[in-house]
């Protein structure tokens, strides 16, 4: 059941690969592409990186959304992170789904690191689909 | 309980401007294990990063969080600080709160509370984080050098020069490239094949450069410092040790093909160099075009060969090679120009392309350097130029700008009135551009002394009117509609990436724009290196250049790939996976996932009572893994961890923003 | 107003550099001149394009033009032009061409009536009989 509060400010956890997407966020920066604060970044090496049990865990403690970003298929610096990443997360999405967590709020986007425009403008999207979905209540820790 | 130190950067206003630097300080020192917090206008500058060194030492800090510019930008710089302050480098952790929030975030205070928690993020991983070192490994000492055109030729000369090994891959069977093509370079005019083949020469002369032409990279393996690279010398179907490049059998050759190098306006032997100054001079045999290998019979250049250099049963050879570093020098394609029907290229004989005209212009070429129309041989009154072709065209073209075209054009305005006395130049152009030393005089002498008229405003339509082709415009200067009645049309048609660069780029693992042309590291700080290390470029293959910048960026790739070679030893990265033998099942799905072979399966002896059984585990070779991680997440028992961003790191930053 | 091979190959843009003294080539119509003009707003077309019409032999719209006439040969353009031509002296060149071509139009001292010649400034005359003699 969800609810949806006035002022409702969703907390989203993005995973982003060092070379593409994080590359993508400074590169919003540094030209100066607002988005929602509501983002908050954690830098790993590759996509591939990005462990299912993060998700899981961040759902766990209270995050409204997780996106995790990538190269784009046939870019990864790491030859074939990104091809990992795809499947694992095809795997673990139809999961999340099955337990109740409405797709938007677990995305998987690829963002080079010349899309700094791309990268505003996913984070736009992803806050303003939550914030119509409301706060997550599944998986939450009893706390 | 570590002891972590908080160090704020304003980065002048743009970060102080926006995120409230009193309430971050405030907030992060309550912050577990934070038991020092400072802030400085500049932390980058000498300044601030004293300023850390010092609190090191003062307040016994041994984890360091630094809250400024993306790590991208300063890691390694802060990193040198506290390391100089006697800790582990790897000790240090960045919190992004420029790019990631103060330059994305315009209110306040929902812009701080984020720096807050960006903050409490990076204490909360640097509490975790361990000292990680380097391992040192072994450089392959020489150089690969891709592309013979005059970026390769450049860097390979530097190089070797420099005292290394050079091998200098080239897939046509002489080097020279775009520039053997060309007639003059602006803006001096010098001639481009006196003062390319000289160079050519000291490459097929340089004791310390090894000349394979006619080949191409196959699979390139390792990395910095120790390349492993197979090439494939393709057949050529001469001995290149016995032929002595008389050219006997290429005047008696009966195939005759359009030539490459003479972009189709004249023929050449099946049997063949691509032109007179040719390096090696030593032919090659088109087997697509050679009657021997298409019909079985002929053989007419191995009756004729004095030296009896020719071989019908060469076969490609792979060759693998180790290298220490390696220079992209591939150059560029001319862009097709299968969308612009409305110019008439292809259809009408006198609508050329400008690397077309470059062959009309040069002494070596068709036309032995008279400028003459293809269509009946006679010199041209009037020719209409026109620029942009390809370029500047998102809907069918580039969007980008090709750089070089304007440039040429003024170049073949000026040619044209010095080669055809009394013909009149017209210039359709949409802005003219001239960034470069000398640039500026040499268009202006284009149309000042030699008479080019240029008129802005692209061409829409060339049709044939009688034996002149009709140039359809408007000079959007006055107004005026423009219709010209011309002899000859040049089209200035833009630079593309290669049709293969994709493919290269992905044997080599960099990466290229949306328009093929490889990435370098930083578009103005690392303009020669490539996201991987060990992989430099040069020339046109980075993006559309001129003669000047290619030897120039050139230049510096060779300078780079020399400081490289010169070093003893590298060392590693140290944020390699890393296998807890406790807990490993060895049921290798990492090493399934491992896009380097980093990882390998070892036979250990485990006691179990009285008895030793042998057990398969893991085991990274930390000089191949490059740290993505991939194997973290494939690992049933979790029993590989990455240094640098261990599970304990990453959960613990969740659990930081979660809070 | 259109463009042809013919009108930009002809002897116009010769003609009144030959007259001025000055290369109409030159200008890469970057405008200043006619941003400067004091007069500017009298006129039909603008120094600017008075220059690019002579360069591309358009002699019909420049010799039509009542530029040509309100050009008070100020110097504020010519001074200012950063490919050091001198337009009033290209407007004036232009004059010459126009009035010339129109023919019948040579000046003999003698049909000068004598109240003009009383009241005209010498310098005026000098510059009618430059202006006028064949």
């Amino acid at each position: 059941m969800s609810v949806k509060p006035e002022g409702f400010e969703p907390l989203i956890v993005a995973f982003c690969c060092n070379w593409c997407s994080y590359a993508g966020a400074d590169l919003a920066g540094t030209s100066r592409m607002a988005y929602p604060t509501n983002v908050r970044i954690i830098r790993v090496p590759c996509s591939s990186r990005v462990n299912p049990s993060f998700i899981i865990r961040a759902f766990q403690r209270g995050a409204d959304a997780v996106l995790v970003a990538g190269c784009h298929p046939g870019d990864c610096h790491y030859h074939s992170g990104n091809f990992f990443t795809r499947r694992r997360f095809t795997v673990l999405k139809q999961m999340l789904e099955y337990m109740g967590i409405e797709p938007e709020r677990f995305q998987v986007r690829w963002i080079s690191g010349s899309e700094g425009a791309k990268f505003a403008s996913v984070m736009n999207n992803i806050t303003a689909e939550v914030k119509s979905l409301g706060p997550n209540r599944k998986l939450r820790d009893a706390r | 309980m570590k002891r972590i130190g908080v160090f704020l950067c304003w980065c002048g206003s743009n970060i102080a401007a926006t995120v409230d630097i009193e309430e971050t300080m405030a907030a992060a020192r309550k912050m577990p294990g934070v038991v020092y917090v400072d802030h400085n206008k500049y932390t980058c500058s000498e300044i601030g990063q004293a300023m850390i060194r010092e609190a090191i030492a003062a307040h016994r800090l041994d984890r360091v969080v630094i809250g400024s510019c993306s790590p991208r930008m300063h890691e390694n710089t802060f990193r040198k600080t506290v390391e100089a302050a006697g800790l582990n480098p790897f000790y240090l952790e960045i919190a992004n709160i420029r790019e990631q929030c103060s330059w994305v975030h315009k209110d306040k205070l929902t812009a701080t509370e984020k720096a807050i928690s960006l903050i409490r993020t990076a204490v909360a991983k640097a509490a975790r984080s361990e000292p990680l070192f380097s391992t040192e490994m072994s450089i392959e000492r020489r150089a690969l050098v891709i592309g013979g055109g005059i970026a390769g030729i450049q860097a390979a000369l530097d190089i070797a020069d420099a005292g290394f090994e050079v091998d200098l891959v080239e897939k046509e069977p002489s080097i020279g490239g775009r520039m053997a093509q060309l007639d003059k370079t602006f803006p001096t005019l010098d001639c481009s094949a006196c003062i390319l083949t000289p160079k050519m020469v000291d490459v097929a002369q340089h004791g310390n450069i090894n000349l394979i032409t006619y080949s191409e990279v196959e699979k390139v393996e390792g990395f910095v410092g120790n390349f492993t690279v197979t090439i494939r010398n393709r057949a050529r179907s001469v001995d290149m040790e016995k032929c002595t490049g008389c050219g006997d059998c290429y005047a008696k050759c009966p195939s005759k093909v359009d030539s490459e190098f003479e972009m189709g306006l004249a023929k050449r032997r099946a049997i063949y160099t691509p032109f007179p100054q040719a390096v090696p001079n030593k032919p090659a045999i088109d087997r697509a075009n050679c009657r021997y290998f298409t019909s079985g019979k002929c053989k007419v250049c191995q009756k004729v060969c004095p030296a009896g250099a020719i071989d019908y049963e060469q076969q490609d050879q792979l060759v693998e090679k180790k290298y220490g570093a390696i220079v992209v020098a591939t150059g560029f394609d001319t862009h097709k120009l299968d969308n612009y029907g409305e110019y008439a290229y292809g259809k009408h004989p006198d609508v050329i392309t400008s690397l077309e005209f470059e062959r009309l212009v040069n002494a070596s070429g068709p036309t032995g350097g008279k400028i003459l129309r293809p269509s009946n041989g006679q010199p041209p009154k009037n020719v209409a130029f026109i620029q942009c072709v390809g370029s500047r065209d998102k809907a069918k073209g580039n969007p980008y700008c090709a750089k070089i075209c304007c440039m040429y054009t003024a170049k073949h305005a000026i040619l044209l009135s010095e080669k055809v006395p009394g013909a009149n130049a017209f210039v359709f152009y949409i802005d003219v551009r001239t960034p470069g030393k000398d640039y500026e005089e040499f268009y202006n002498r284009a149309y000042e002394e030699c008479g080019a008229t240029y008129i802005r405003g692209n061409v829409s339509k060339v049709f044939p009117d009688g034996d002149k082709l009709v140039v359809r415009s408007v000079d959007a200067l006055s107004g005026a509609l423009v219709e010209l009645v011309v002899d000859m049309v040049v089209l200035a048609t833009s630079v593309d990436a290669r049709a293969d660069a994709r493919e290269l780029a992905q044997k080599l693992s960099i990466t290229t724009n949306a328009y093929n042309f490889f990435n370098e590291a930083h578009p103005k700080l690392r303009p020669v290196e490539t996201q991987t290390a060990g992989v430099f470029l040069a020339g046109a293959c980075q993006g559309p250049k001129d003669i000047p910048d290619t030897v120039a960026q050139a230049s510096a790739a060779a300078v780079k790939v020399v400081s490289l070679l010169n070093k003893e030893s590298l060392l590693s990265n140290p944020t390699v996976a890393e296998v807890d033998i406790k807990l490993c099942s060895g049921d290798m799905s990492c090493l399934a996932v491992c896009p380097y072979g980093a990882i390998a399966e070892k036979f250990i002896e485990e006691r179990h009572g009285r008895e030793i059984r042998k057990r398969r585990v893991a085991e990274v070779n930390t000089a191949l893994c490059q740290g993505c991680g991939a194997c973290t997440v494939a690992c049933r028992p979790g029993a590989i961890n990455l240094k640098g961003f261990t599970n304990e790191q990453i959960l613990a930053e969740v659990d930081a923003i979660c809070l | 107003m259109k463009v042809t091979t013919d009108k930009i190959n002809s002897n116009l843009i010769k003609e009144v550099e030959e007259v001025s003294g000055q290369k109409v080539s030159a200008c890469f119509q970057c405008a200043k001149c006619t941003g400067g003009c004091p007069v500017v707003w009298a006129m039909d077309v603008y120094p600017h394009q008075i220059l690019r019409y002579a360069q591309l032999g358009l002699a019909d719209e420049l010799l039509n033009s009542k530029t040509l006439w309100i050009c008070a040969s100020c110097q504020t353009c010519d001074s200012r032009c950063p490919r050091e031509v001198d337009i009033p002296k290209v407007i004036e060149a232009l004059r010459l061409v126009l009035l010339r071509a129109r023919g019948g139009n040579y000046l003999h001292p003698n049909n000068l009536p004598a109240r003009v010649l009383e009241n005209a400034p010498q310098q005026g005359l000098v510059s009618a009989f430059r202006k006028y003699a064949r």
